[in-house]
């Protein structure tokens, strides 16, 4: 293992309740609630929008409206009330400023009790972080830097406004507006979000970040990623999240989408904190995110890396399109479920390309009353010679009122192609328990070990800072989860 | 001979309604090995698990005092971080956990315990380094994840390598010698001879009197159904290897 600071990591142990869980004062500009097609003209004419956007909004949200919302995940909630969201909610006038001391103590405040490291040491560090508060980007670092390379790195507005050729060619060409409830949603009314372009045979020289919060009470959160890595360059980029405690159910409805082109190389690596509701099951996030990315060139690899211990309901298959000879795609992830809160989570594999190879890791972990599914698709296409696939999907199960389940698919239509798949479950043993008491760690260190343990195969993919900030929040997730 | 580190009084445990230990008693001093023999299932295990704080089994009369404190009434991590120290008859694997971050979250609980400062990574390490030449085990061991995959003798050696790691008063060793091979006993026995002092003391739990001419004994107990019937010095030992249990069994229905 790393040298990772297991004792810092311990000592946070402490503080049972969702730190996070405080709201931010800061002067909002919020659009009455519901939705109809004025609301999506309003909200691309406050970004004042090229018409291309208006109209891809539109044509997003009629689609949305001819969709019902799917209903085959293993899980059980209150749908959201789609009338009853404000679409819009901007901090008010958001200036760009050059050094934090320019910008609002409290915001700076709220991200220190996050623990977010938007100071100079994580700058020092070299991560350049584009904040995404609420829905509009306000602190960008390092830009210039990666201008120099000619890497573009921005939020998804000035994208559209800066560089709307490359947003035009780009967006939705991995996730159609069309492809689903709530892609569909995000398409008409997603406010902000990032982008980042790497162009040709350029190696981004710092793992790019953003840190996303929700923030308004009652503002859906609609953010829409979209990352394009040019010929034979490549990219790590870290998403990292959490929201303050709220009583009504916040719905989140993101979509990320990645392009790589032939020999470029994307490393997204996701670690996700949203409020999951109290021990009751009350409040939390709903996540029902999209993320698809596409190896459009030979060669071409798209490594999907999460850590998931947030949200009361999770729904996120991040997927890979194996369209590139020889492209490889990968898939770790780490789901927790504790409490009353519900993961439905897993990728899809589509092999088109000749030679092309997946691999999933999936380690799911069930504590309290929780659901934990695993729903993976593979599917080899006709013309996809000498495909690959590994899957490895174990559940560890902590208590005896959780559940994990594991629904595998597997269509492979061409017989040249090797698929195997593997399945554990288990339980922390009693036995486990002890024999860390008996060395002198109390049973949540012991649970949280045998817990990071588990998932050291997922968790070992992450870049170094994320990988401690991981470890924290398994552990925090843990918590109150004994006796 | 030194103080009293360990006073067992009249301990009496069931599990599952079935009682197991009827009336244990025991006293151990500072620097004393004591050897535990006795019959399979007469409940050594059982004595060593409930010293350690096992909650399967229930304490239903006696009492034990380590170093003047009360140990029933301490949470097994509170035994351990006080100096109580099992190896296991059967070591629990705990898989992805290496033997380095398992014993550093261990090491740190202990220190903590005793108000002394976390050791810097490169102290941990050469503690580390120090005791892994101390018990002769193989460095790459402590890279591998706890226990997991580890052959018998493996397991055992590693069971020592921690309780090196943890120094503690009491070293409770429940047959750490079986599944060895001739040369990982001396190894082993060699190890827990090292980290003997004055001021600490070992429970020798066995089968075999070979153990006994390594870790010599100043006192031998025989355990017979959940009760110590005879004690004596460590001839005790050999007389059992020579006679087997028979006499003392019938000694006792005696
Ligand atoms: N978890 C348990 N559930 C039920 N009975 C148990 C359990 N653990 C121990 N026992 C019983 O308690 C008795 C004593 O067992 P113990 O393991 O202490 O014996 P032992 O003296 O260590 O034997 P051995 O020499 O075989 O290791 C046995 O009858 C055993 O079956
Ligand atoms: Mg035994």
């Amino acid at each position: 293992m790393s040298t990772l600071d297991d004792n810092k990591i311990l000592e946070e142990y402490s503080e049972k309740e969702y730190e996070a869980g405080f709201v931010t004062e800061i002067e909002s500009d919020v659009f009455p609630i519901g939705l109809d097609e004025d609301v999506v003209r309003a909200i691309s004419l406050k970004k004042n929008e090229p018409e291309f956007m208006l109209e891809f909004r539109l044509n997003a949200f009629r689609r949305w409206k001819t969709m019902i919302e799917p209903e085959w995940a293993h899980l059980k909630y209150q749908k959201p009330k789609f009338q009853d969201i404000s679409y819009y909610s901007a901090p008010k006038n958001m200036p760009k400023y050059n050094s934090l001391d320019e910008v609002d103590p409290e915001l700076l405040a709220t991200f220190k009790k996050l623990g977010v490291p938007l100071d100079e040491q994580k700058v020092l560090a070299g991560v350049a972080v584009d904040v995404v508060m609420d829905s509009v980007s306000v602190h960008t670092t390092f830009k210039k830097n990666l201008e120099e390379k000619g890497i573009i790195f921005c939020s998804i507005s000035e994208a559209i406004q800066e560089h709307p050729e490359l947003v035009k060619k780009y967006l939705a060409s991995v996730v159609p507006a069309g492809d689903n409830f709530y892609a569909a949603l995000n398409s008409a009314v997603f406010t902000d979000g990032s982008f980042a372009y790497i162009p040709k045979g350029v190696r981004c020289p710092m793992e790019l970040s953003t840190y996303f919060r929700i923030n308004q009470a009652n503002t859906g959160q609609f953010e829409r990623t979209l990352i394009v890595a040019d010929e034979g360059s490549y990219v790590s980029y870290l998403e990292g999240c959490t929201a303050p405690s709220r009583d009504e159910n916040q719905l989140h409805a993101a979509v990320v989408e990645i392009v790589a082109m032939k020999d470029a190389e994307v490393k997204y690596s996701t670690v996700q904190n949203w409020y999951p509701g109290d021990k009751k099951g009350k409040g939390g996030v709903y996540n029902f995110v999209t993320k698809r990315g596409i190896c459009k060139g030979d060669n071409s690899k798209i490594s999907w890396t999460q850590v998931e211990t947030g949200s009361a309901v999770t729904w996120k298959y991040p997927s890979t399109i194996l369209k590139g000879d020889n492209s490889v795609g990968e898939f770790y992830s780490v789901a927790v479920t504790n409490n009353f809160q519900q993961a439905d989570t897993g990728t899809k594999m589509i092999h088109i390309g000749s030679n092309t190879k997946s691999t999933i890791i999936s380690k799911g972990i069930s504590l309290g009353e929780s659901n934990n599914s695993y729903r993976g698709l593979v599917k080899i296409n006709p013309k996809a010679n000498n495909a690959r696939n590994y899957s490895q999907c174990d559940s560890l199960l902590i208590g005896s009122k959780c559940g994990a389940h594991t629904f595998p698919y597997i269509e492979s239509e061409n017989p040249s192609a090797v698929v195997e798949h593997e399945a554990t479950t288990s339980k922390v043993s009693e036995d486990q328990i002890f024999y860390c008491n008996q060395r002198g760690l109390d049973t949540e260190d012991a649970i949280s070990l045998i817990v990071n343990g588990f998932a050291k195969e997922v968790l070992n993919q992450l870049p170094m800072e994320f990988a401690v900030e991981a470890q924290k929040l398994l552990s925090l997730t843990l918590e109150g989860s004994v006796g | 001979m030194g103080k009293t580190l360990l006073k067992i009084e009249n301990l009496n445990a069931t599990i599952e309604g079935k009682s197991i230990l009827k009336g244990i008693n025991l006293e151990i001093k500072e620097g004393e090995v004591h050897a535990i023999m006795g019959p399979n299932g007469s409940g050594k295990s059982t004595l060593a698990s409930v010293l350690a704080g096992r909650e399967i089994f229930e304490v239903t009369d006696g009492h034990v005092e380590f170093m003047g404190k009360d140990l029933l009434s301490m949470a097994p991590e509170e035994r351990s971080r006080e100096g109580v120290f099992l190896a296991f008859q059967y070591p629990i694997e705990i898989p992805g956990v290496s033997i380095t971050n398992f014993m550093k979250a261990a090491v740190s609980q202990h220190r903590e315990h005793k108000g002394l400062e976390p050791l810097s990574p490169s102290e941990f390490l050469k503690l580390m380094k120090e005791k892994k030449e101390l018990v002769e085990i193989e460095a790459k061991l402590a890279n591998r994840a706890v226990n997991e995959g580890f052959s018998g003798g493996e397991k055992k050696k590693n069971e020592v390598f921690q309780m090196a790691m943890l120094e503690p008063k009491l070293a409770i060793l429940d047959e750490t010698d079986s599944g060895l091979d001739i040369d990982a006993l001396r190894i082993v026995a060699n190890g827990v001879n090292k980290l003997k002092n004055s001021e600490n003391a070992t429970l020798v739990i066995t089968h075999y009197q070979r153990l006994l001419d390594y870790i010599v004994p100043d006192v031998v107990h025989v355990l017979y159904d959940g009760k110590i019937v005879k004690t004596g010095g460590k001839e005790l030992a050999l007389e059992l290897e020579e006679k087997g249990y028979d006499w003392i069994k019938k000694e006792v229905q005696v």
